[in-house]
C-alpha cells in the first residue's frame, strides 16, 4: 500500500513523502507540544482539582458529620422528653392515687370526728335532760309541797307554819301520790 | 488520478462499508476522464505543506506544527480559565471543566487502575486524552481544516510515551517477574511456549505502539483525505462538470457535511481510544499474574 503510495506520488512527478516517517521537526515539536501540556495538566490543572475535590470531599463529609450530630441531639432531646412525659404522667398518677387516698382518709375521718361529736352530742343532751330532769323535780317537789301545804292550810285553817310538821306531811303525801301513780301503771 | 485511487483504497479500508463513497469515486474518475478540465483529487502531500519558518532547522514550522501550537495555546487558556478559581460549588466554566477532567479521571482511569494508581497514571492519561482531542479537532475546525494529529510525529511520541509508562509500571510494580512473565506467562505447559513466546513479545512489545500510533495517525490521515474529496469534488462539479454534472455537487457537498460530523465523532472517539488503550496495557502491565 504505502509503496504504490509514493509511487503514485512519484507518478505524479511530486516529492515524496513517507506518511509514517517523522521529520526531526514534527517530532520536536511534538514532544515539545507534548511536554507542555503534560506539564501544565501535572503542575497546574490536576493540582488545583485535586484539592478543590479534597475540599468538597471534607465539606460533604462536615455536612453529614453536623446532620448526624443533630439528628442525634434530636433523638436524644426526643428520648429525654419522652423519659419526663412518662416521669410526669407517673407522678400526675400517683399524685392521684394519694390524693383520692387522701380524700378517702379524710372522709372517713370526718365521719368518724362527726359520729364521735354525734355521740358525744346526744350524751350530752341525755345528761343535761336527766339534770334538767333531776331539778325539775326537786324545784317542783318543793313548789309542789309549798303549794299544796298553802292550800292545804288554807283549807284547814291552821297554820302548818311548823316545819317539821309540815315536810313530813309534804312527804308523805308525794309517796302517796308516787304510789298512786305507780298502781296506775 | 492514481492518487486518487489510492485514497478511494486507504479511505475504504479504514472507515470499513463505504461503498456510497466508492461510487462517487468512480462517478468523478469517469467524468474527469472523459473531461478536459481533469479533477485532481488530494493526495498524500496534503499532510506535507511548505514550511514558513525556521526552514531548515529541526525547527522548522509548517501549517500543520503551526496547528498544534495554536491549538495548544488554545488547550492550555481553556483549562487555566476553567481551573482558575476554583469553588466547592462550581459555576458552568467550572462545571465544564470538571465533567470534562472526570471522563479521564473517573471513566478510565479510576474504573481500570483503581483510585489509588488512576491517580498515580491521571496526570498522563488526561494529558494524552487531551492533547489528542485538541488536536484531533482542527480537522473539522474551518479554517484549519487539517488535524494536528495527521502527521506522524505526534502520535509516535504518545505511543512512546504510553509504550515506556506501561514498561515502567510492569517493572516497577513487578521488578523481578514483569518481563519473565511477559514472556513466558505462568500456567502454559513448556512446549507450548515455543509458540507463545514470540506471539507474545510481538504482540507486547512491537504491536502495542505500532497500533497506538498507527490507529490514530490513519484515522485523522483518512477522514481529512475523505472531507478535502468531498468538498474539492464539490468544487469541481460545480465550477467545472459539464452542465447537468453540476447537479452532483449537491451530493457530495452532502457527503462532506456528513463526514464533517462523522470526524467529529471519531476525533472524540480516537482520543478516548487511545487513552483507554494506553490505560489497559498500564493496568495489565500491573496485574497481579506478572
Amino acid at each position: 500500500m504505502l509503496h504504490q503510495l509514493i509511487l503514485a506520488s512519484e507518478a505524479t512527478g511530486e516529492t515524496t513523502h513517507n506518511p509514517l516517517l517523522p521529520e526531526t521537526s514534527d517530532l520536536v515539536w511534538s514532544s515539545v507540544v507534548f511536554v507542555i501540556i503534560l506539564a501544565f495538566f501535572l503542575w497546574k490543572v490536576l493540582p488545583n482539582v485535586n484539592k478543590m475535590l479534597d475540599k468538597r470531599a471534607e465539606a460533604i463529609e462536615g455536612n453529614i458529620e453536623k446532620a448526624d450530630a443533630t439528628q442525634k441531639e434530636a433523638e436524644a432531646a426526643l428520648a429525654q422528653y419522652t423519659a419526663q412525659l412518662a416521669e410526669a404522667r407517673a407522678e400526675a398518677g400517683k399524685i392521684r392515687d394519694d390524693a383520692r387516698a387522701d380524700g378517702a382518709k379524710i372522709v372517713a375521718e370526718a365521719k368518724d370526728v362527726a359520729s364521735t361529736e354525734a355521740a358525744r352530742i346526744t350524751a350530752t343532751a341525755h345528761a343535761q335532760i336527766e339534770a334538767e330532769r333531776q331539778s325539775a323535780l326537786v324545784s317542783l317537789r318543793s313548789e309542789v309541797g309549798s303549794l299544796a301545804l298553802d292550800l292545804a292550810s288554807s283549807v284547814i285553817g291552821e297554820a302548818l307554819n311548823d316545819d317539821k310538821k309540815s315536810n313530813a306531811l309534804v312527804d308523805r303525801f308525794l309517796s302517796d301520790l308516787e304510789k298512786s301513780e305507780k298502781a296506775a301503771k | 488520478m492514481q492518487d486518487l485511487l489510492f485514497v478511494v483504497a486507504r479511505v475504504e479500508k479504514l472507515h470499513a462499508p463505504n461503498q456510497e463513497i466508492a461510487l462517487l469515486e468512480n462517478a468523478v474518475t469517469l467524468l474527469a476522464e472523459g473531461s478536459d478540465g481533469g479533477f485532481v483529487g488530494p493526495s498524500i502531500n496534503e499532510f506535507f505543506p511548505e514550511f514558513f519558518l525556521f526552514q531548515g532547522t529541526p525547527f522548522e514550522i509548517n501549517r500543520i506544527i503551526a496547528i498544534r501550537l495554536l491549538m495548544m495555546v488554545v488547550l492550555i487558556l481553556l483549562f487555566w480559565l476553567g481551573t482558575r478559581r476554583m469553588k466547592l460549588v462550581p459555576g458552568r466554566g467550572q462545571s465544564l471543566t470538571e465533567m470534562a477532567l472526570d471522563v479521564v479521571r473517573i471513566n478510565i482511569a479510576e474504573d481500570l487502575l483503581g483510585k489509588k494508581d488512576g491517580r498515580r497514571f491521571l496526570p498522563l492519561l488526561t494529558t494524552i486524552f487531551f492533547t489528542t482531542l485538541a488536536m484531533n479537532l482542527p480537522g473539522i475546525i474551518p479554517g484549519l481544516n487539517v488535524a494536528g494529529t495527521s502527521l506522524v510525529g505526534l502520535p509516535i511520541v504518545m505511543a512512546v510515551v504510553a509504550y515506556v509508562t506501561f514498561i515502567y509500571a510492569g517493572l516497577r510494580k513487578h521488578p523481578g517477574t514483569f518481563l519473565k512473565n511477559s514472556f513466558f506467562p505462568p500456567g502454559v505447559p513448556w512446549p507450548i511456549y515455543i509458540i507463545v513466546t514470540p506471539i507474545e513479545f510481538f504482540s507486547i512489545f512491537i504491536l502495542r505502539p505500532i497500533t497506538l500510533a498507527l490507529r490514530l495517525l490513519m484515522n485523522m490521515v483518512a477522514g481529512h483525505l475523505l472531507l478535502v474529496l468531498c468538498f474539492s469534488a464539490t468544487s469541481w462539479f460545480l465550477l467545472e462538470a459539464p452542465s447537468f454534472f453540476k447537479l452532483f455537487s449537491i451530493g457530495t457537498f452532502a457527503f462532506g457535511f456528513v463526514f464533517s460530523l462523522f470526524e467529529i465523532l471519531v476525533a472524540v472517539l480516537q482520543a478516548y481510544v487511545f487513552t483507554l488503550l494506553t490505560t489497559v496495557y498500564i493496568q495489565l502491565a500491573l496485574a497481579e499474574d506478572h
